[in-house]
């Protein structure tokens, strides 16, 4: 591996744009229909943030591993999930990644090494630390990433993962997306020392406070932190400035911010920023026609979805043990509360 | 058969499944070297090295939690927290994800792991070091729990539950780490979910897990002098619980004590009786007794610690209850 910064060719960043539209106009169909009231729970959209997940992501392989958090519909997008099966499992159906169990805080896909979002601030980087450890005991080359928030930053688990990766030299790559705003509080008053970036420091690891906005940025950030973990030479902390435009969830009145503000990270928007440079390059064409398929195959995605039935009760104690028969008891039951009603 | 220590038939364990695949390895603090504060590790680091005998930070969360994630991702650990009283700062670990992924993600995660967690009173370790808690993770969905009693069920639990598809909290107690007893020379295991009838008896069954095992059949000893002719069965593992046994043995003698060091209060003991009332109370010949400890935190004063727990006599004393009152002979 060389240090050359790596740069992005004009074929990646129409790929990365593809994937930052695709993102884009998945959340905003999730919020319509959770308007619709035809998704339910909640839903934490990462509109503003896309670079993030894009960025770091470009810098992978299909077999590294992401751990997410609640705000994960990107990262998952981004690490090659599928979004009609994203869609089933807003909606609660069998065809979902978590066959409706999880919903949108917890999709999961396995087999592109999507460890699964996670509902618990800052547990997803004690998980992606084990996946690195699991990766140095098999000899592999493969690297783990774990985004997380500002809040999670603030999270005893975070100190033992960082700690635990460094004096073990692990390929992990802790990923900070710092949106301004741990639900409704701003860093100012929750970072101690103002700089997350700058706490990589005392695990004697790489800490690099990055552009959020910047797809470039982000990426070339990601490929030199994940070139690194690959040669063997341990963690690092990329610190990622960035901005939700919605709120920390659907239903969040936004006491805390400004529409001021909000105006002016939406003038660095990630998406027009790197719809900018493709126009440049000569890709404009190209670019609006990829915008146009994003809201095509969003809307063919939620039509699929919508035919998916619901698991039933029965099948549902299926998926708590892997040991079959383990809870025969739990059959039972469901049977009498099937028969009851 | 030769008689080994249990701290000896787990470390016995834990090195055949080393051997057997390479996918176990353990990981804990002052495990390596120091072969852990109980023992159960020693030597390991000799065999198989610092890779798979890891000592780790002082770090329970990411103990947990990176036991979870080398599970997720085709490892098969095994990690000790020193001290199962240590778990509350691993909590979210044990009971949010490594509980919950499976379900969570419909099936696509397997977290085949065991969190081996020592406690019990009995060595003036005081309130925080001491205390029972294994109804905890009981209460939790998507966790197995194991309480072996004796060196011969530790080995061959722990070889099931490292092999199990599941989470396994593998809880042993600080007492009968020297507790001796024969175990076979030759691997065997021990299916999860099945009790074991330690000693028949005909007149009242007495459920015990753990250090209460062997003050269960001291109380049984003392009640035969007396003519009363007490069956004895370990659980061994809490979830699954082999009900069926529990039911067959209660529904013989009529009468049924359960007895555990954990605080009577929402225990086990509590699940175990509801159970049996539920489905075989015309069977009974008067409530389910328990036996559990005072509900007070562990007290440091050896005395106190002592008047705490269940004792041979309080075992003594509720079969008598059970045997003598309520409904009266058959």
């Amino acid at each position: 591996m060389s240090d050359v910064p790596a740069t992005l060719s004009t074929a990646q960043r129409l790929d990365a744009f593809r994937t930052m539209v695709r993102i884009r106009a998945f959340e905003e169909k999730a919020i319509e229909l959770y308007q619709k009231r035809l998704v339910h729970g909640t839903v934490h959209a990462t509109i503003g943030q896309e670079a993030s997940a894009v960025g770091i992501t470009l810098a992978l392989r299909r077999d590294d591993y992401v751990t997410s958090t609640h705000r994960g519909h990107g990262h998952c997008i981004a690490k090659g999930a599928r979004i009609d099966r994203m869609f089933a499992e807003l909606l609660a159906r069998r065809d979902g990644y978590c066959k409706g169990l999880g919903g949108s805080m917890h999709i999961a896909d396995f087999e592109i090494g999507m460890l699964g979002a996670n509902g618990i601030v800052g547990a997803g980087t004690t998980i992606a630390t084990g996946a690195g450890l699991s990766i140095r005991l098999r000899g592999t080359d493969q690297v783990a990433v774990t985004f997380f928030g500002d809040g999670a930053a603030n999270q005893g688990a975070l100190h033992e993962a960082c700690n635990m990766a460094a004096v073990w030299k692990l390929p992990v790559l802790f990923v900070c997306e710092n949106n301004q705003y741990a639900l409704s509080t701003p860093t100012r008053d929750s970072i101690g020392g103002g700089s997350i970036a700058g706490r990589a420091q005392a695990y004697g690891m790489p800490g690099l406070r990055v552009d959020g906005q910047d797809l470039d940025a982000v990426f070339t950030a990601a490929a030199g932190a994940v070139a690194r973990a690959r040669r063997g030479d341990g963690p690092s902390l990329l610190e990622i400035h960035t901005y939700r435009y919605q709120g920390h969830n659907t239903g969040d009145p936004m006491r805390y911010r400004t529409r001021e503000e909000v105006e002016t990270w939406k003038q660095r928007d990630p998406i027009a920023l790197t719809r900018k440079i493709l126009a440049d390059e000569g890709s404009a064409t190209e670019a609006a026609r990829i915008a146009a398929a994003a809201a095509v195959e969003v809307s063919a995605a939620v039509e699929w979805a919508l035919q998916s039935p619901e698991l039933t009760a029965a099948e549902m104690v299926e998926y708590v043990y892997a040991t079959p028969g383990l809870h025969p008891d739990l059959g039972r039951r469901v049977r009498v509360f099937e028969e009851g009603n | 058969m030769r008689e080994l220590t249990m701290a000896q038939a787990l470390n016995e364990a834990l090195r055949e499944a080393m051997r057997e695949d390479a996918r176990v390895f353990v990981m804990g603090e002052d495990i390596a070297l120091h072969g852990g504060i109980f023992t159960v590790t020693k030597g390991l680091l000799d065999e198989f090295g610092p890779e798979r005998v890891r000592n780790t930070p002082i770090s329970e969360s990411a103990i947990v939690g990176a036991a979870v994630g080398a599970a997720l991702t085709g490892m098969r650990p095994v990690a000790e927290l020193q001290y199962l009283d240590f778990a509350g700062i691993a909590m979210d670990p044990l009971v949010n994800q490594m509980a919950k992924l499976r379900f969570m993600s419909g099936g696509q995660a397997t977290v085949p792991l065991v969190i081996r967690a020592q406690q019990g009173a009995g060595r003036g370790n005081a309130a925080q070091h001491s205390q029972s808690l294994e109804a905890w993770f009981f209460h939790v969905p998507g966790l197995v729990v194991v309480q072996p009693a004796t060196p011969a069920d530790a080995k061959g639990l722990l070889k099931s539950a490292i092999t199990c598809e599941d989470p396994v909290l593998f809880i042993e107690h600080k007492m009968l780490y020297n507790s001796k007893g024969p175990v076979p020379e030759e691997p065997y295991t021990i299916p999860l979910g099945k009790a074991n009838v330690v000693r028949p008896g005909k007149d009242a069954t007495v459920i015990a897990t753990a250090q209460m095992l062997g003050r269960a059949l001291q109380a049984a000893d003392t009640l035969a002098e007396g003519g009363l002719d007490i069956e004895v069965v370990d659980p061994r593992t809490l979830f699954p619980l082999d009900l069926d046994a529990l039911l067959t043995s209660a529904a013989r003698t009529h009468r049924v004590v359960v007895v555990h060091e954990a605080v009577t209060r929402g225990g086990i003991g509590a699940e175990i009786a509801s159970r049996i009332t539920e489905q075989i109370f015309d069977e009974l010949d008067g409530p389910v007794a328990r036996v559990g400890s005072l509900e007070v935190p562990v007290p440091y004063n050896p005395k106190l610690e002592q008047a705490m727990m269940p004792q041979a006599a309080d075992i003594v004393a509720a079969v008598r209850r059970v045997c003598y009152t309520g409904a009266g002979a058959r």
